[in-house]
């Protein structure tokens, strides 16, 4: 997978995407045919909204400015089968969940009890209750088992290769083993296993000359060295899987990151997981009004994904996920504050999937998590070491590796599809 | 060659002007800045007056459309002309510059016109350390006309005060107070709560607490920050009077005296100011903001020992910046060799201030864009990360890269090795030197000065 340098001259010209969006994209190597897709949603979710539990007879006394209108009505809720009803932004989602490919976790969160975006967000990328050195999908690369057959051409996308830079050269053995694309690497990614990143920029470029002198000088810094060989070759990886992003401008551009995605994951060789992230789900203030710009970007996102997949969408597992959920009651501003428990997305045509899996904790009195947020039943660790149990092989060692401490969270069964 | 003249001015300030003296003596250079009073504004100096003018139309302009589009409602629901009249009316607005938009681009080309011109830089990096410590952000656009003034009115005239004056000015900023809703926030049983059914928003209280105060690290609870929070009720601004700005409003305040992390504080605007007293003097406060200045001024992973130097001396002052300031430059740790990275906004003004006055000026904002760290966008309240591993991914550098290849476009006509030299002077390594030299052509020589090790290091 060397390209010639003279290949990226092709990127001049495309537009900065990623301002216009609030969404990146990261991707890694695995030994394996299976994909999986993590996407964090940042900024917390309100879980009750979007999967609005309508069946419950406390919902309406503590928010009912904020539940969209009943199934069945104008612009009103999808039914997902009598108790929760999904936001009717989310057609594409709804099409998922009827086809058996969409399962949704209620009352989900992950095991730290803090209401601050900044840490739950950190803690839910390092997978564990304190801070590591590695993020937890950085992790999973490196102890996933590896496939009897992994696939053609899977040589050159392969675990470890292509990072080092020992040569000063452009002409290494192949691509780093993760690329990002967008200026910065997720913390879920970020670890031991090298990580490369590239994303649509609008300066002009030097020579190929220039850049081996540029990288002359960097080789011996530990720091900048290693990433201006893998940005080098980034560009020039990335063009393929990128080549319509700019076409498309700034309009749903998660959706269009999305379709970089799945071209990437659904390569023969290309690479098995990837991680996501969107933002803009802080609803403190007009919250009805301002979910559905976030809503319709992840949903156009899954929908473009699946398409992009092709026949590797059989083989794949999305994760869906936010630090925490919000208030239950409305606050003062039409909004809802920082809160507990919110719901989880498992979509994918490995998911065994058109349920709602919850234990309902209820929202009446007395049920409530600190008499204010939706009450956590169900850990995130356990949704995500089902799914990497199930989908991707690991054996309960390697789990405990991916998420260190997390004996009491038990893998949820059922998630993926038999066979 | 001796390293600390330039070392002082690459890691307390901006790196070296083309034109600026090498300090003989650099820790006077650096603390005589501290007892300096800040240069003139260049052009007109931003004020929460003319912000809050522009957002008094704006908010004008927004009701008088509203109107419009209400009377325009039948004709456009007849086909055809009734829709293109109020599309027709619509455009011809947007068209007109948006005036908050004209004094945000204004204010943020003379902020980073000063960075690069300034002669006393290590005030202007206290500066930036702080605006960025209180973060507020055109991500939220109604506050776009105010942050100038919010760094010149609430930040600038603090940096060398005492915390607690600061954290007092960010407070009752009508930026600060719109940019985490607390205008919004009510107390459920206050006058207006009562009447309207409205609450608190928690916002504003939840932030102060974790990023501008003690941190999370003291084991505040939820209770802690809802009591804040109801505190911090009646806290809003106004439009009227001479002097718009913050007002106090009684009748949204959650009436009562109210308990936060074992305090007790009174009811009214003087709860507010009580516990901004509390918190501005709290040992946790101390704490954080000792690591985040030696995070910021020293090393990635800030040496216990220097964390506690400065934690003692705000401990033993009251809270007073400019002796912490003073402290900084007296670490042992402050003069081992450079390992922070430039942010690229740091990397842009050193790059200015390196190559000298340039014509037109450079259009800032659009590269701080490419690069990533638009002037006054953080993305979220807790502000720019300034640690190497948040700015130098493979694509990052990339960018850092390119954009050097088009800045070294420039016409420039001084040699690039002299240019070098001056920049960089002892911390230039023979290898960057070299290549220099031998560069085929002023441009890549520019370039692979710009690009190099040192050069991004701070």
């Amino acid at each position: 997978m060397h390209h010639p340098l003279s290949r990226r001259s092709t990127l001049l010209g495309l537009t900065s995407l990623m301002s216009a969006g609030g969404g990146t994209l990261a991707v890694a190597a695995a030994p394996t045919e299976q994909r999986f897709v993590v996407i964090l949603l940042r900024g917390a979710m309100d879980g009750l909204t979007v999967v609005a539990p309508y069946g419950d007879p406390g919902l309406a006394a503590l928010r009912a400015p904020l539940i969209p209108p009943q199934p069945g009505q104008e612009r009103g809720m999808f039914d997902l089968g009598g108790n929760f009803g999904l936001h009717p932004a989310m057609s594409g989602a709804h099409d998922l969940y009827k086809a058996n490919e969409l399962l949704l976790v209620h009352a989900a969160a992950g095991p730290y009890r803090v209401r601050s975006h900044f840490e739950a967000q950190d803690l839910l990328e390092y997978g564990a209750e304190h801070s590591l050195n590695s993020g937890w999908l950085n992790r999973a690369a490196g102890v996933i088992p590896a496939a009897r057959d992994p696939g053609p051409g899977v040589g050159s996308f392969a675990r470890g290769r292509g990072a080092a830079v020992e040569d000063g050269t452009l002409s290494g053995p192949g691509m780093a083993a993760a690329i990002a694309i967008g200026q910065n690497i997720p913390l879920s990614l970020r670890g031991p296993a090298p990580v490369s990143n590239w994303a649509p920029h609008t300066f002009g470029e030097p020579q190929a000359a220039l850049y081996q002198q540029i990288l002359a000088l960097h080789q011996r810094d530990p720091i900048s060295g290693p990433a201006i060989a893998n940005g080098l070759r980034a560009r020039g990886f990335s063009e393929e899987a990128t080549r319509d992003m700019a076409k498309h401008g700034g309009r749903f551009a998660f959706a269009k990151l999305a379709q970089a995605a799945g071209r990437l994951l659904g390569a023969a060789g290309g690479p098995r997981l990837a991680a996501m992230e969107l933002g803009g789900w802080d609803t403190h203030t007009g919250q009805m009004a301002r979910l559905n710009g976030p809503l319709t970007e992840l949903d156009s996102g899954l929908t473009a994904l699946k398409t992009e997949m092709g026949e590797a969408w059989k083989k794949t597992v999305v994760l869906v996920m936010t630090e925490f959920g919000r208030t239950a009651r409305i606050n003062g501003t039409n909004g809802t504050d920082h809160g507990t428990a919110s719901v989880a997305f498992v979509a994918g045509g490995a998911v065994a999937g058109g349920r709602v899996v919850a234990n309902w904790p209820g929202l009446s009195r007395g049920q409530l998590y600190e008499d204010r947020d939706l009450a956590p039943t169900t850990d995130l660790r356990s949704v995500a070491k089902g799914i990497l149990a199930a989908h991707l092989g690991l054996n309960a060692g390697a789990l405990a590796t991916v998420f260190p401490g997390s004996e009491a969270a038990r893998p949820l069964n059922g998630l993926v599809r038999a066979g | 060659m001796e390293t600390q003249p330039i070392h002082a001015m690459t890691r307390f300030g901006f790196g070296r002007a083309a034109s600026e003296p090498l300090p003989t003596d650099p820790t006077a250079w650096l603390l005589n800045q501290l007892r300096q009073a800040d240069a003139p504004w260049r052009g007109t100096e931003p004020s929460t007056q003319i912000g809050m003018e522009i957002e008094r139309a704006l908010r004008e302009r927004r009701q008088a459309r509203k109107e419009a589009q209400a009377n325009d409602q039948p004709r456009v629901n007849r086909p055809g002309e009734g829709a293109g009249m109020v599309a027709v009316t619509n455009a011809g607005q947007a068209g007109e510059k948006n005036p908050a938009r004209m004094l945000f681009q204004d204010n943020a080309r003379s902020a980073m016109g000063r960075a690069v011109e300034t002669t006393t830089p290590f005030r202007e990096r206290l500066v930036w350390f702080w605006t960025n410590h209180f973060t507020v952000s055109i991500r939220r656009p109604i506050v776009a006309p105010l942050v100038g003034a919010f760094v010149q009115e609430a930040i600038r005239p603090h940096i060398t005060g005492r915390f607690q004056d600061m954290l007092f000015a960010v407070m009752r900023h009508p930026a600060m107070i719109l940019y985490l809703d607390n205008q919004a926030s009510i107390g459920p049983n206050s006058l207006a709560g009562q009447r309207r059914d409205k609450g608190l928003n928690e916002n504003l209280a939840r932030e102060c607490l974790e990023l501008h105060t003690v941190s999370p690290a003291s084991g505040y609870t939820q209770a802690d920050v809802t009591a804040f929070a109801r505190i911090l009720t009646g806290w809003s601004i106004g439009f009227q009077g001479i002097s718009p700005g913050f007002v106090f409003r009684p009748n949204i305040h959650e009436p009562g005296a109210q308990t936060m992390m074992g305090r007790t504080f009174s009811d009214g605007e003087q709860g507010g100011i009580e516990a901004l007293a509390f918190l501005a003097n709290h040992p946790w406060t101390y704490r954080h903001l000792a690591t985040q200045l030696v995070t910021h001024f020293v090393a990635d992973r800030p040496p216990p020992a220097a964390v506690a130097a400065i934690e003692g001396i705000l401990r033993d002052s009251g809270g007073d910046l400019g002796a912490a300031a003073a402290g900084l430059t007296r670490l042992p740790d402050a003069w081992t060799p450079l390992t922070k990275y430039r942010t690229p906004q740091e990397l842009v003004v050193a790059t200015f201030r390196a190559l000298g006055p340039v014509e037109p000026a450079p259009p800032y904002q659009l590269i701080l864009n490419g690069l990533g760290q638009p002037l006054w966008g953080a993305p979220a309240p807790n502000g720019w990360p300034d640690q190497a591993a948040d700015w130098t991914s493979p694509e990052a550098m990339m960018r850092r890269i390119d954009w050097a290849f088009g800045v070294a476009q420039r016409p420039i006509t001084r040699e690039p090795l002299a240019i070098a030299d001056d920049a960089l002077g002892a911390l230039l390594t023979p290898e960057t030197r070299q290549a220099v030299a031998r560069a085929g052509d002023r441009r890549e020589a520019l370039t692979l000065l710009l690009t190099s090790p040192e050069f991004q290091r701070r």
